[in-house]
């Protein structure tokens, strides 16, 4: 009878936990650390990349979006690209001149 | 196509004793057949205020100058009926009604996933609902920013902008709630043997409309917040006199509303898509592009708003890239039609009500389809912008389209839910007057449309006359159809003929079960063996009859 | 396969990953929501990218650094609460989710100071002195506040989630292996953090 119900069947350890917390907060040091790097126009996307990084630990490890089925895989990634749609096709009006 | 064991001595689910007493019974429920009753109730309600607003429109347009209202009551009138019927009508109408009712019961299931969130979304779209009433009556006037919020007039206007707001930002939880809760349900409960492509169509459209319910509704959501935030804190985010962009605010209002329509679209579709093959006794023709259509109509629906904004002052090439896209929207709806034709082409059509709805769907879908690919082409739309034109097309399309729909669908699951049948006469009589009546109210808006006939406009030149005088008695013989419809069918639900468990010739599993349904549908879930529109034996038939 | 069975099961029948598939639908939907005022954001930022420098400077980065980590922190004890309560410890499960709370608490003392000392500086939405400045300016403490705010909104509602569920798991309402409230109350508490990780670099950082 163990975890029948439970897609995942799996119970993450404690260290696994603090493992990715002390990753996540060598990235906050690094995205710091870049900001005061004067890279131009990258500024952003430097940033924007960390938190992608961070972003990904935090969905994979603590929302346990790794052990998941994969149809959940799919749905986050029709959320993001999504998102990403919404964007970009606001953008195609900003980015050209009106 | 599946065996349910049916047995009768169970109460349906109108009698069930349940812990609660009296209207509690209702109010309290989370049996999703009743919840689909009380949405029933309520929309209707609704859409009969909405159309009454409609119609004192038209009865002040029927002549010009004023007739029998101020200016400001008729910018309150449109914008009331736009918000009551995009908001608590044609939006919420299928999956709230029909898709509470018949999902669970077509893929085999007892309930949808959450029964508790079921109901809390029942009573955010009533809450929504009243909201939008009561601004009515509140002290500062209606609002009067048409359906659309547009800044700044939705900042500067001193009428009560922030309770229709905060009606619409409610009933738009209440519709992503829907859309979850189905998507759910359909991951997780399809009976055994019940397979994707062994699933009715009407469910396929409920599951791409759920995402798209997912999706887009939120930006409409944070996009109106950000309005009423702006609106009582001052804070600078689209008001131009704060640097703010209202460009920006529309493209944000696009982003969902456009594929509102589609939320709006395409349970309609799968009504049809439905009825069709029971009323021509044919296997559906194409099935698997009416479902996968479903979801690329979902997508590509997505990506086309800016065609609401050719005239706002975007980008050329974000225009160009907008009218693009619309045109490549409309392939999968035309797969669609091409597919309903083909499974009426050479049936044995039974022309009873819930056909002749469906009928009229697919030709005034397609005339607002058309228009639409009309003004999804930049140099025509500039001309016809915001003329009523413009509002022509998207009555044929929202109206004629999904509001036929749902109508289909009332005379088509009617006798499953209130186990009697309607008079099918009245209801032929009362199809032809709302059909007429629904063309010759909106042809002659393409025609002054097309001359130059403003929209949101209570006044216009003497040489419109003609047409405004058309449209306007076409809206009267609309709304005799309309109370004829629903007389009809209360008529029906009080004295009408008993009806038996499958009085279309249905095979969905609907069909196989009590009329009306027992509180959990099925007494043991069916296991599924076949696909869903399963009329071999009828062409079978057919075929040694030649 | 008596009808009894079957219409007891109906209410009885648990499905876990049903109820987290529902859940992270709902996240999305979250998402999304935020999504949007990242979208304004980044319109903005594109139009007036010298005044957002500029306004970004008076923001206390140090102040969103250490809420960073107070929240990257709360995270994990919200995840080791689950597989305290997986591995049926309740005390240890109870103690993490308090920590939570007080970390998630801390996180809205800090916020509540520096939003503070942005109203003593005559910061404020429709302030005065807010209004003198440059309208990229006006945008930019405009999109601060309703972000921050929403999202501390949401630090409150996460709370709220969590101070019921220390109520269930005190009162033993999870029997064995029962954790699915609590994991959907994580997931929602993760989202909070999530958006945060974003949140941060936007507004403090990029100057
Ligand atoms: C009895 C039925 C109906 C009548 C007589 C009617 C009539 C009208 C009229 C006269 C206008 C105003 C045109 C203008 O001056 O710009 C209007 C606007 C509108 N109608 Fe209807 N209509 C009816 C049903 C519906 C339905 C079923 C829907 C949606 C499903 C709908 C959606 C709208 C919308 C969105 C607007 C635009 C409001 C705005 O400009 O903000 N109507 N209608």
């Amino acid at each position: 009878m163990q975890q029948e119900n439970n897609a995942h069947g799996h119970i993450v350890g404690y260290g696994t936990y603090a493992f990715i917390w002390l990753g996540l907060l060598a990235f906050t040091g690094i995205t710091v650390v870049a900001a005061g790097i004067n890279l131009g126009a990258w500024t952003v996307f430097v940033a924007l990349g960390i938190a992608s990084i961070k972003g990904l630990m935090v969905m994979n490890v603590f929302m346990h979006l790794k052990f998941e089925d994969k149809i959940f895989k799919i749905f986050a990634g029709v959320a993001f690209i999504t998102l990403a749609i919404f964007l970009v096709l606001t953008f195609a009006d900003y980015l050209f001149v009106r | 196509m599946a065996k349910a064991h049916v047995t009768s001595h169970e109460p349906d689910f109108w009698n069930v004793q349940t812990e609660h007493k009296g209207i509690w019974a209702w109010l309290l429920t989370k049996d999703h057949k009743r919840i689909g009753i009380m949405y029933l109730y309520a929309i209707v309600s609704f859409f009969f205020v909405g159309a009454i607003f409609g119609v004192l429109m038209r009865l002040e347009l029927i002549a010009p100058g004023k007739t029998i209202m101020e200016p400001q009551t008729y910018n309150s009138l449109f914008t009331l009926h736009g918000i009551i019927m995009i908001f608590l009508f044609v939006i919420p109408a299928m999956p709230a009604v029909f898709g509470n009712f018949f999902l669970p019961i077509q893929i085999g299931a007892k309930d949808v996933f959450f029964p508790r969130l079921n109901l809390l979304s029942w009573y955010l779209y009533i809450i929504g609902g009243l909201l939008a009433i009561t601004s009515l009556f509140l002290p500062g006037g209606p609002v009067d920013t048409g359906w659309t919020f547009y800044i700044p007039y939705s900042i500067r206007t001193t009428t009560n902008v922030i309770p229709a707001l905060t009606a619409a930002f409610i009933l738009g939880f209440s519709s992503i709630l829907t859309g979850l809760n189905f998507i759910t349900t359909i991951h997780r409960m399809r009976a055994p043997g019940m397979d994707w492509f062994r699933m009715p169509l009407f469910p396929w459209s409920l599951y791409a409309t759920g995402w798209v319910q997912i999706l887009a509704t939120p930006i409409i959501g944070i996009t109106l917040l950000l309005v009423m935030i702006e609106r009582v804190f001052q804070v600078g985010i689209f008001d131009p006199s704060l640097g703010g962009d209202p460009v920006l605010y529309q493209h944000l209002f696009w982003t969902y509303s456009h594929p509102a329509v589609y939320i709006i679209i395409l349970p309609a579709m799968g009504i049809i898509s439905e009825i069709i093959p029971v009323f021509a006794r044919k296997t559906i023709f194409g099935y698997k592009f009416i479902a996968y259509s479903s979801l690329a109509i979902a997508f590509f629906g997505s990506l086309v708003w800016g065609h609401h904004m050719f005239t706002a002052g975007m980008s050329t090439t974000a225009m160009f890239i907008f009218s693009f896209l619309t045109f490549l929207v409309s392939i999968p709806s035309a797969i669609k039609v091409f597919n309903w034709v083909a499974t009426l082409y050479k049936g044995s059509i039974a022309l009873e009500a819930p056909l002749l709805y469906a009928l009229a769907f697919i030709i005034q879908f397609s005339i607002g389809g058309f228009t639409g690919l009309m003004i999804g082409a930049l140099s025509i739309d500039i001309h016809l912008q915001d003329t009523s034109f413009i509002v022509a097309h998207f009555h044929y399309v929202m109206f004629g389209g999904a509001g036929f729909g749902f109508f289909a669908a009332m005379h088509y699951w009617f006798p499953k839910m209130f186990g009697r049948m309607y008079n099918k006469k009245t209801a032929i009589v009362a199809w032809a007057h709302v059909t007429i009546g629904f063309n010759l109210t909106y042809f002659p808006m393409f025609i002054m449309g097309y001359l130059g006939m403003p929209r949101r406009y209570y006044d216009y030149l003497p040489q419109f006359q003609p047409y405004h005088i058309a449209s306007t008695i076409g809206s009267w013989i609309l709304f005799a159809g309309l109370v004829m419809m629903i007389v009809n069918l209360i008529r029906g639900m009080r004295s009408g003929e008993k009806a038996g468990m499958d009085p279309w010739g249905g095979t969905t599993l609907e069909w196989t079960v009590d009329t009306p349904p027992p509180l959990e549908n099925f007494e043991t879930i069916p296991t599924v063996t076949t696909g869903p529109y399963d009329y071999s034996r009828y062409e079978i038939a057919a075929k040694e009859a030649q | 396969m008596s009808g009894q069975w079957e219409t007891q099961s109906v209410h009885l029948h648990r499905d876990d990953a049903g109820s987290r598939m529902g859940m992270w639908l709902f996240l999305f939907t979250e998402l999304i929501l935020f999504g949007g005022l990242f979208i304004v954001y980044a319109v903005y930022r594109y139009a007036h990218q010298a005044e957002f420098h500029l306004a970004a400077q008076e923001l206390h980065s140090t102040i969103g650094f250490i809420n960073t980590i107070i929240l990257l922190t709360s995270s994990m004890t919200m995840a080791m609460s689950i597989t305290a309560l997986q591995k049926g410890n309740k005390a240890l499960s109870m103690a993490l989710v308090s920590a939570t709370l007080i970390l998630a608490g801390a996180f809205l003392v800090n916020k509540f100071f520096e939003w503070a000392g942005k109203f003593a500086n005559g910061i404020y939405p429709g302030s005065p002195e807010l209004m003198n400045r440059p309208q990229g300016e006006v945008l930019y403490f405009g999109l601060y506040f309703v972000m921050t705010g929403l999202h501390a909104l949401h630090v409150v509602i996460g709370m709220a989630l969590l101070a019921v569920n220390l109520s269930f798991i005190k009162r033993n309402v999870y029997t064995g292996e029962n954790t699915v409230k609590l994991e959907t109350a994580g997931l929602y508490w993760h989202l909070v953090d999530l958006i945060w990780i974003f949140l941060f670099p936007l507004f403090y950082l990029l100057h």
